[in-house]
Parts: structure tokens; C-alpha cells; sequence
């Protein structure tokens, strides 16, 4: 099924294969480049340095990283919105969010320079996916505050490919697109291209018909099933990337051609591995929450940001070249938030929403099912006798609100299911909040 | 008079119903009356009974959400035209029924309808200018 295996190639040799002590040195000088910035411009993070009784001159190695605090989504809430920036924000040429913990969501900056870099770095998991001047890319990641959108295609144009920007939805009318336009790269959720695979099917599309050829996904945690279950489906070369808008968006790491783990650019973000509870570094190969420090940002550095993705890292050789450690798949999460159709949920986000609407807090849950090849929420709340009312047309109204406010908040879809007191399932007297019933295979 | 009504959440879920009028059976309180009003995933079930606190109680503590709510109770003649009668007067007042539901007495020749308002007082006057009468609590408890 899988047409012309694509050629292996490299975007910036000169960066991408940096080796022990040159790239160390690089690091180093970066790291202490940036906590003097943060020092300076930041009386936030400055204020959380002097807290642990640190100074910039304390950072002497790359070591003495561990001895900087830690950065939270937290952190970059009670920054909302232009706090954590290190740059007036006339310096800046771009703004994304992505959502919060609660209503409130992550605002992060970009200067020329940080487009430039961000660019750069689609640019170089693109090349190492297989991605040539010659594609043609269809990006079907939702443009907008989303960074996943904007960060592939103009990593995609500057590799001089053409680029479709479809954006997200109206899958039928992809397809078409797809197959009138010669679309070869296909850019998306991986639980959308999975889906893509089965209109297709329902179409009667053979995937023969399509010129796809490449495929690049991120944005959700994904087996190596899956990848050949798309691979199959769409004929395609699938490589994962990852990425978060707080450190820069897509392009903090992606896969090349051999598919073992994403090569994390290092000459501008410094990883470490973490244990969550007590956030003592971890052996990479066992595993922990990856923390990243990006040594390059301008508009918004941030110091050993906490991402609570679960990992491991290997500096196992690869033979594709690059010299950088690889990180392996997300297999999960160190806090609650649920990644539902590529979009970011945190509980807290319902729980606003629940004491929005009636005052106080009932007991709720979230349920995240996987119904045919969608992902579907479901919020549980058990019905109080604040909630409750003798007449069914009242009931309905609150659901409908509920609803309406949900989607308004997390941009997704949510069904509201009450139910009878005690029926949430409790751990330790507090209500479980979130049940993941989707497959993990 | 106003009558006070038991209004129950349930989940549409097999044994739900059996288990409330279980607790109320072994609590010896006496159903009245009884309508559920139903959607795909849940219910209310609505009950007249003849310990009002009583009941509340068993089902609060068995962990059921409960609420009390006023209705009017009618009797109407048991006869083609009986409701008709009732409903008329009403409709002409502009009084806004959010529910009902009715019974047939066993001795007596009349059907006992139950009335939810949307404004019981207003609903009450124009029973009363109508000549309709509304029993008390103490007679629907009996009943």
C-alpha cells in the first residue's frame, strides 16, 4: 500500500547533529543567557527565584538547572495575560492560547526571531518525516488560537511545499480536496486521520485514489497500533511530532523516518525527566513527566516548565544521524486533563462551569468514550436538591445551558448526563473526575 | 388547600422505581398517588403519600434527591365532561398547568385529578370563584 519509500534528509545538519560537549556548551550558554532575561524582565519568575534563595550567577553548569523553581500552567494563569512575557509586547508579531485549567486560557507571544525559530523547527520534522519541496500539504489541524494550525504550514512553506490550509471539519469536502488537489502530506489529530480512513471507506474510496504519501500527527496521545492502522488505511508514512504552545507550539520534537522516538531539538529546548510526586529526576529509560526549558524563546521563556506529559528519553544512536535525544511516545499524564479530538480538557474547566450556573459544586465526572472512531464527552453530575427541580422542562433547560456553556468553554462538544447521588464513583471520599474508556490499544 | 407533593430524581435504570416504594412500604407509608414522567436517561417520579416528613425522611437518608412542591388536588365528576369542567374555568383565568395527573376514587364516584401550577395561589382563587371544589391534605392523605 505504502507508495515510494520517501528519501531520509536533514533540514539543519549543522544543528540537528550537534555533538556531546559542542552541543553542551551551546546549552549552557543559552540556559544562563536566559535566566539573566527571565532575572531581569520577569519580576514574576525573578520573584519565584529569590523564593529558593537563587540568582543567575548560581547557574554555572547545566546541572545547576535543578536548582532553578519549576514553571506551572499555574504559573502562566496567575500571569494572565501578558505577565510572563519577557518582551514589551510591541516586540511581539503573534499571540496563541491554548486552554487553561480553568476559563481563563494560556496566553504565550511569539517575537519575529521566535516565528523564525518556530518555523524552522516544523520545518526540521517535516524534512525528517520525508517532507520535500515537492509535497503537497493538507493541513487539516484547525487554524486559529490553536497553535498546531499555523506552526505546520508555515513550517511546511518554508520546507516549499505547497500548502492547503483546509483546516478542520467537513470531512467529505476534504476528500475531495484531497483527491482533486493531489494532496500527498496529510497534517492532523491522529484520531481524525483514523477517521478520514473510514469516510474514505464509507465513500468507496480507494486509498490508491489519493496521492497522500506522508502523514504528520500530534496533538493527542496515540499507539503504535494506531500508526499502522493509518499507515494501512491512508498508505501513508506516519511520524509523530509533539509539541505545546507554551514552550513554542508544534516543532519541539517530531519523529524522522525510522519511527523510534521523537528527536527533541536540544539546541533550543533542555529536557528533563522528572518523578511527578517528588520531582526527583527519573532514569530517562524508566520513564517520569518531561520538563522543558526553552533556551532560545524571547516573548515568553520558560524555566523547567512542567508539562505533565509522561515519557521516556533515549540517547540511543539513531541512524538517521541526528545526535539529539528522542523522546518516546506520550503514554499519559501526570494531572487530569483529557486530550478529547485534539482539544485540552481539565475538570476544573466543568467545575467553573457547574458553579457558573447553580452556585454550588455537586459531585460530577468526566467520561470520555470512543463511539465508531469519535471521541465523545460526557459530564456526569449527580442531581442535588439544588440541581433538581419536579418539573422535567426545568431539568432540560439546565441541561441545555450546561451544555451550551461547556462547549462555549472548552470549544468541544459536551453531553450533560445526570444522574442519582452516590452514583459517581468515590476514592478516598472525593469523587473520581475523570474516566477514560477509550481504548488504549 | 394546598397539597404537598414528593418529587424524586431517578436514573432510568432497572430496580429504580422498586426501590423507592420499597423504602416507603417498609417505613409503612401509603402511596396516594403516583406519576413518572420520564426521558430516555432519567426520570421524576412524583408521589402522594400519607406521612409527607416520614417519607422525605426515608428517602433523604437512603440517599435520594427529594423535593417539595405544592400542588392542588381536584375532584371531579367521574363522568364524560368532568375534567372539561375543571380545566375551562382555568384556561379562561390564564392559568398555566405545568402538570397533572389523576386517579379514580375506590368508594366514592369521583376521580381525583392533581394539579401542578405554575402559581397555585392564582390557581386556587379561581377554583374557588368557580365552584370547584379542592380537597384538603388531611382527606388526600386518606384517601
Amino acid at each position: 500500500m505504502i507508495k515510494e519509500r520517501p528519501q531520509p534528509a536533514i533540514w539543519d545538519a549543522e544543528h540537528e547533529c550537534l555533538h556531546g560537549s559542542v552541543l553542551r556548551d551551546l546549552q549552557l550558554e543559552r540556559l544562563k543567557k536566559i535566566v539573566r532575561k527571565l532575572w531581569k524582565n520577569v519580576p514574576y519568575y525573578r520573584q519565584k527565584m529569590k523564593v529558593v534563595g537563587v540568582t543567575p550567577t548560581d547557574i554555572r553548569t547545566l546541572e545547576d538547572i535543578r536548582k532553578l523553581p519549576f514553571t506551572t500552567k499555574e504559573d502562566l494563569r496567575l500571569c494572565y495575560p501578558y505577565e510572563a512575557f519577557a518582551v514589551p509586547l510591541e516586540k511581539c508579531v503573534r499571540i496563541h492560547a491554548s486552554s487553561g485549567t480553568t476559563g481563563k486560557p494560556t496566553v504565550v507571544g511569539y517575537t519575529r526571531k521566535d516565528m523564525e525559530t518556530w518555523t524552522n523547527l516544523c520545518a526540521r520534522f517535516l524534512v525528517a518525516g520525508g517532507l520535500t519541496s515537492k509535497d503537497v500539504v493538507h493541513i487539516a489541524f484547525s487554524y486559529g488560537l490553536f497553535t498546531g494550525g499555523f506552526g505546520l504550514h508555515y513550517g511546511a512553506e518554508r520546507v516549499g511545499a505547497a500548502v492547503i490550509p483546509v483546516s478542520s471539519g467537513r470531512t467529505e469536502r476534504q476528500i475531495n480536496i484531497m483527491k482533486d488537489f493531489g494532496s500527498t502530506a496529510l497534517v492532523c489529530t491522529p484520531s481524525y486521520a483514523v477517521y478520514i480512513g473510514e469516510v474514505l471507506q464509507n465513500m468507496g474510496i480507494a486509498p490508491d485514489a489519493l496521492s497522500l504519501r506522508l502523514g504528520f500527527f500530534g496533538g493527542e496521545f496515540w499507539s503504535e497500533h494506531i500508526r499502522r492502522e493509518i499507515e494501512g488505511k491512508l498508505g501513508v508514512v506516519a511520524t509523530d511530532n509533539y509539541g505545546l504552545s507554551e514552550i513554542i507550539g508544534p516543532g519541539v520534537s517530531g519523529e524522522c523516518l525510522e519511527q523510534n522516538g521523537m528527536h527533541i531539538w536540544e539546541d533550543h529546548f533542555y529536557p528533563e525527566l522528572i518523578d511527578a510526586k517528588t520531582c526527583e529526576p527519573v532514569d530517562p529509560a524508566k520513564g517520569g513527566e518531561l520538563v522543558l526549558t526553552t533556551l532560545t524563546k524571547e516573548a515568553i521563556p520558560l524555566i523547567r516548565y512542567r508539562t505533565r506529559d509522561i515519557c521516556t528519553l533515549t540517547r540511543d544512536p539513531c541512524p538517521c544521524g541526528r545526535t539529539s535525544v528522542r523522546m518516546s511516545k506520550v503514554s499519559g499524564r501526570s494531572d487530569d486533563m483529557l486530550i478529547i479530538r485534539g482539544v485540552n480538557v481539565f475538570p476544573s474547566q466543568v467545575e467553573e462551569v457547574l458553579l457558573e450556573v447553580k452556585g454550588t459544586l455537586p459531585h460530577y465526572q468526566l467520561v470520555v468514550k470512543r463511539e465508531g472512531v469519535l471521541d465523545r464527552l460526557e459530564v456526569r453530575v449527580e442531581v442535588s436538591e439544588q440541581y433538581f427541580s419536579d418539573e422535567m422542562k426545568r431539568l432540560h433547560e439546565m441541561e441545555k445551558m450546561l451544555e451550551h456553556k461547556l462547549e462555549n468553554l472548552l470549544g468541544l462538544r459536551a453531553d450533560i448526563r445526570l444522574v442519582e447521588p452516590k452514583t459517581i464513583e468515590r476514592s478516598e471520599g472525593k469523587a473520581k473526575r475523570v474516566m477514560d474508556l477509550r481504548p488504549k490499544e | 388547600m394546598k397539597v404537598k407533593q414528593l418529587s424524586i430524581f431517578m436514573e432510568n435504570r432497572a430496580g429504580r422505581l422498586a426501590e423507592v416504594v420499597r423504602l416507603l412500604g417498609e417505613a409503612k407509608v401509603n402511596i396516594r398517588a403516583l406519576s413518572l414522567a420520564d426521558t430516555s436517561d432519567f426520570g421524576i417520579l412524583r408521589l402522594i403519600v400519607n406521612d409527607v416528613e416520614k417519607a422525605v425522611k426515608v428517602l433523604r437518608d437512603a440517599g435520594h434527591t427529594v423535593s417539595l412542591t405544592d400542588v392542588v388536588t381536584v375532584e371531579v365528576p367521574d363522568t364524560p365532561g368532568g375534567l372539561a369542567s375543571v380545566l375551562d374555568p382555568l384556561r379562561g383565568a390564564g392559568v398555566n398547568v405545568e402538570y397533572m395527573y389523576a386517579f379514580v376514587e375506590k368508594v366514592t364516584d369521583k376521580a381525583v385529578v392533581i394539579f401542578r401550577f405554575e402559581n397555585a395561589d392564582a390557581a386556587l382563587k379561581v377554583l374557588s370563584k368557580a365552584g370547584i371544589s379542592v380537597l384538603p391534605s388531611e382527606m388526600v392523605s386518606k384517601l
